[in-house]
């Protein structure tokens, strides 16, 4: 069987800033096993296929036990995996549960209607830069920015954050597949200690918020009975922790990742903020270009599975690698250019089908808000250093700082 | 050269009449000028509206959501069109290739698209029909009615027919709290698109939204008071239900009369094409320059038998036309093949059904992911040991892998397993679709014709 050894390069650091020329190598093979042990899918058809194949899980008890002391997917013993761990109809019946406070076909105007609340959030942000000459735009603007926001929308007092940020953090990196059994090991067990503190936070906040309901998604969830019934207390905490961390690990570096995109193609900068309506196709192209979530590695197989060529056998984990997916030449023209009005852009910069992005509508909304008034209101915006500082997070990736010098801020 | 120069002639100053001003009509109007057709350009149409969208007339207009007067079709390009509304084609004359409007006039072609469509199939019985308060429902001005009538608030709707039309007027009834009976000659609703199995899970659906659901009956006919408004049906069992509304949901009819002794291939059952679009004549020789699109054509498709498929597919009205717009205007080497994969949603009692494939060729069902009891479920259908098609209640997103199953000719039973895969989903049962040769009035999907030797797809399915 051939094997590749690149998902090691993929994840060394020292490629953080520039992956992409190692995933157009994975695409020479669509379908490769990695020497490490996962199945890595690298090419758009390919991926998105499988992310609408039932016969390809979320769930890691499908793995074999081989398979799953290889990728280090250990099950947490105290807390059950949230739905983006799971498959049907468990999955189905808590995202039904978690969609009811947040979208359609409930809450359809959720969103929609948090338009003047985000902006004012991110003017208020853009207002403290004021009489600066440097910034970072990650702690300045993008992280604190959706960071508020998922607290206002769940119902976490935003003075917390300083707790929970330590723990999403460590959850976030959970999600590398990285180097040696100790380091899985030590990773593994930091992950644990750090989602249950941050559940034993969220649950004594649910029992808050359910003796005295308020207008957030944790009162709806904790009070509210729909034909699927209701959240049990664990379900709750699960559901909680994955919209906590979702809302803040992702969105941080869409909106960085645009900035920077932005500032390596300065016509596009200039065009933006002639023309704010471009925002819209940007953001997707965005999307495409530099998404916020790299790859999927959570997936194994029900079956063997015969595609392009190989066959996954049953019980082998899978990563989907969807930013290469996205630079897939046989899918989009010009891959590695960024076109801010691209035609026909479906990316895979949400993923698709079942797990498709719970909170993308927030998402889109956040990074058009975020990216026209950053245009909009900065004076002459200029990096400090290009390639920025990255974080170690190979799945979740994005810049860790993003030093820019400015002009001055406009009103 | 001369072949070259004279479709060069064709595109730059070629006359172009095309018969039919709905979706298929217009969506290949506007392919004609997105492939460079210079030449003139005239759209003829029964009815006296812009091209406008069916699909919310049974939902979002009956429901009051959207007026029936705002179902307009967006507009991909300027068409640069000659219009001819509110005059219907009565006549066709291939030799002289010309065709005749209600108003006398004539329009001289070079290339004739057909897409006339289907219409309601009225209510048989002419003076039952007449009575105040009798509807059917295919256009805007019947939406319009019908949607004036049930604001009133009637005392009880009857409908008469199970198919999707009736049962998402039934739903739209029921949304809007109005009494509804549904008639229902076959043993359940969906029958003859979906069978039986699936058309349990309609039923149980309809009657949990308080639907008066009366199925194996026949209508057997329409009492009005000494006003000349209906209110009462009687029915074959010797009941009877009193109704102010009804409305006859007894599928389509096809536009083709007017194409009766032109010499066309046309008939009840639609017009023959092959798969470059193209109509036969009733010699089974293939025309050159009448071409036909949307409800109305019936063309083969190698993945169904090479069936010649005739398809009430919204979808499939705009992928035809694209076709038909192309090959009309290209040299035969250029021309595409018609070759899209059938599928059609509906919204019904708050549940998304979506199909891809052709259900009604499926001897054999089986639910691989969720259960018909929870009414949220994915159907795989089997024909003679492959996948033909699939049917989704609210799990529409795993249809693009059954969609590449039908291609792939898979082997029916699938061979593996999937998620959510229940107990129920372990052995396949009979479909449940009626004896063909009965008669039937709901079906999507028609399925008729022969074997051609040119064959595009071969399959050979993992088991005979």
């Amino acid at each position: 069987m051939t094997s590749v050894a690149l998902l090691g390069q993929i994840l060394d650091y020292a490629n953080r800033p520039d992956p992409y020329p190692l995933y157009a190598e994975l695409r020479r093979t669509p379908v490769v096993r990695d020497e490490s042990g996962p199945y890595l899918v690298s090419t758009y058809w390919e991926i998105k296929g499988l992310l609408h194949d039932p016969r390809v899980s979320s769930d890691a008890r499908n793995l074999t036990p081989d398979a799953a002391a290889a990728v280090g997917h250990e099950q947490d013993p105290d807390l059950p995996p949230s739905f983006l761990l799971l498959d049907p109809p468990e999955h189905d019946r808590l995202r039904r549960l978690a969609m009811r406070p947040f979208g359609p076909p409930h809450t359809p105007r959720r969103v929609f209607e948090m338009h003047g609340e985000l902006a004012g959030i991110v003017s208020g942000l853009i207002d403290g830069l004021r009489g600066r000459d440097t910034v970072d735009l990650v702690d300045d603007v993008s992280y604190p920015f959706p960071v508020t926001v998922i607290c206002r929308i769940l119902g976490v007092p935003r003075e917390d954050e300083s707790h929970f940020h330590e723990w999403a953090d460590t959850i976030a990196a959970g999600l590398d597949p990285i180097g040696t059994a100790e380091e899985r090991a030590a990773m593994a067990q930091a992950v644990r200690q750090a989602r249950a503190d941050l559940a034993r936070y969220l649950a004594e906040l649910i029992e808050e918020r359910r003796r005295a309901p308020r207008d957030d998604m944790l009162s709806a969830m904790a009070t509210e009975h729909g034909p699927d019934g209701q959240l049990s207390p664990v379900e709750m905490i699960t559901t909680s922790v994955l919209l906590l961390i979702a809302g803040h690990e992702t969105t941080v570096n869409l909106i960085t990742n645009g900035m920077l995109t932005l500032l390596r193609n300065p016509d596009v900068l200039k065009r933006l903020r002639g023309e704010p309506g471009l925002v819209v196709p940007l953001v997707e192209e965005l999307l495409r270009f530099e998404p916020p979530v790299q790859m999927l590695p959570q997936r194994t197989t029900l079956a063997d599975i015969d595609i392009a060529g190989t066959v996954i056998p049953q019980g082998a984990p899978l990563f989907l690698m969807v930013a290469s997916g996205n630079r897939d030449p046989q899918r989009f023209t010009d891959p590695d250019r960024f076109v801010p009005d691209r035609p026909d852009n479906e990316h895979l910069g949400f993923g698709h089908g079942l797990h498709s992005c719970f909170g993308a509508p927030l998402a889109r909304l956040e990074a058009q808000l975020a990216l026209t008034e950053l245009v909009r209101r900065l004076d002459a915006p200029q990096l400090v250093e290009d390639p920025p500082p990255y974080r170690q997070n190979a799945v979740l990736r994005g810049p860790r700082h993003l030093p820019l010098t400015i002009g001055g801020v406009r009103d | 050269m001369s072949v070259d120069g004279h479709l060069e002639a064709l595109r730059r100053e070629g006359r172009i009449v095309i018969v039919g001003a709905s979706l298929a009509g217009l969506r290949a109007a506007e392919t004609l000028r997105a492939e460079g057709f210079t030449g003139t350009l005239t759209l003829v149409g029964d009815e006296p509206h812009e091209p406008y969208d069916r699909p919310p007339l049974s939902k979002q207009v009956l429901l009051g959501k959207v007026p029936a007067d705002h179902t307009r079709l967006p507009r991909r390009r300027p068409i640069d069109a000659q219009w001819r509304l509110g005059s219907a084609a009565t006549g066709l004359d291939l030799a002289a290739r010309r065709v005749r409007l209600a108003d006398g006039d004539t329009l001289d072609y070079d290339r004739l698209l057909i897409a006339t469509g289907v219409r309601a199939r009225p209510w048989p019985h002419e003076l039952e029909a007449e009575l105040d308060g009798v509807f059917v429902l295919r256009t805007q001005d019947d939406a319009a009615r019908l949607h004036h009538r049930l604001a009133a608030g009637p005392r009880r709707v009857l409908v008469i027919g199970a198919g999707f039309t009736g049962s998402e007027i039934a739903s739209a009834c029921r949304e809007r709290e109005v009494p509804v009976t549904v008639a229902e000659r076959a043993a359940a609703p969906l029958v003859g698109a979906l069978g039986g199995v699936v058309g349990e899970v309609a039923a149980e659906l309809q009657r949990a939204h308080g639907v008066d659901l009366r199925c194996g009956v026949l209508v057997t006919g329409l009492e009005g008071d000494s006003a000349g408004r209906v209110r009462k049906a009687h029915f074959s069992d010797g009941s009877a239900v009193e109704a102010d509304i009804v409305v006859v949901a007894l599928g389509a009819t096809r536009n083709t009369e007017w194409l009766a002794d032109s010499g066309l291939g046309a008939g009840p059952r639609g017009i023959a094409c092959d798969a470059g679009c193209r109509a036969f004549d009733v010699r089974g020789i293939v025309t050159d320059d009448v071409f036909v699109a949307g409800d109305v054509a019936r063309s083969p498709h190698p993945l169904f038998g090479y069936q010649f498929l005739s398809l009430e597919h919204w979808g499939n009205a705009v992928a035809q036309a694209e076709v038909a717009a192309h090959n009309m205007v290209s040299a035969s080497a250029e021309r595409r093949p018609h070759l899209w994969m059938p599928s059609f949603w509906s919204a019904q009692f708050g549940v998304n059904i979506k199909s891809v494939g052709v259900p009604p060729m499926a001897d054999q069902i089986l639910v691989s992911q969720g259960s018909l009891a929870e009414h949220r479920f994915t159907a795989a259908y089997g024909y003679q040991g492959r996948v033909i098609a699939a049917v989704t209640f609210d799990q529409a997103k795993w249809l693009d892998f059954y969609e590449r199953q039908i291609e792939q000719a898979a082997p029916f039973p699938p061979e593996f397993t999937t998620v959510d895969r229940r107990p129920e989903g372990h052995q396949p049962v009979s479909a449940g679709f009626p004896d063909p040769s009965q008669p039937t009035h709901g079906p999507t999907v028609t399925l008729s014709g022969y074997s051609p030797t040119d064959r595009r797809v071969s399959f050979t399915p993992r088991r005979a």
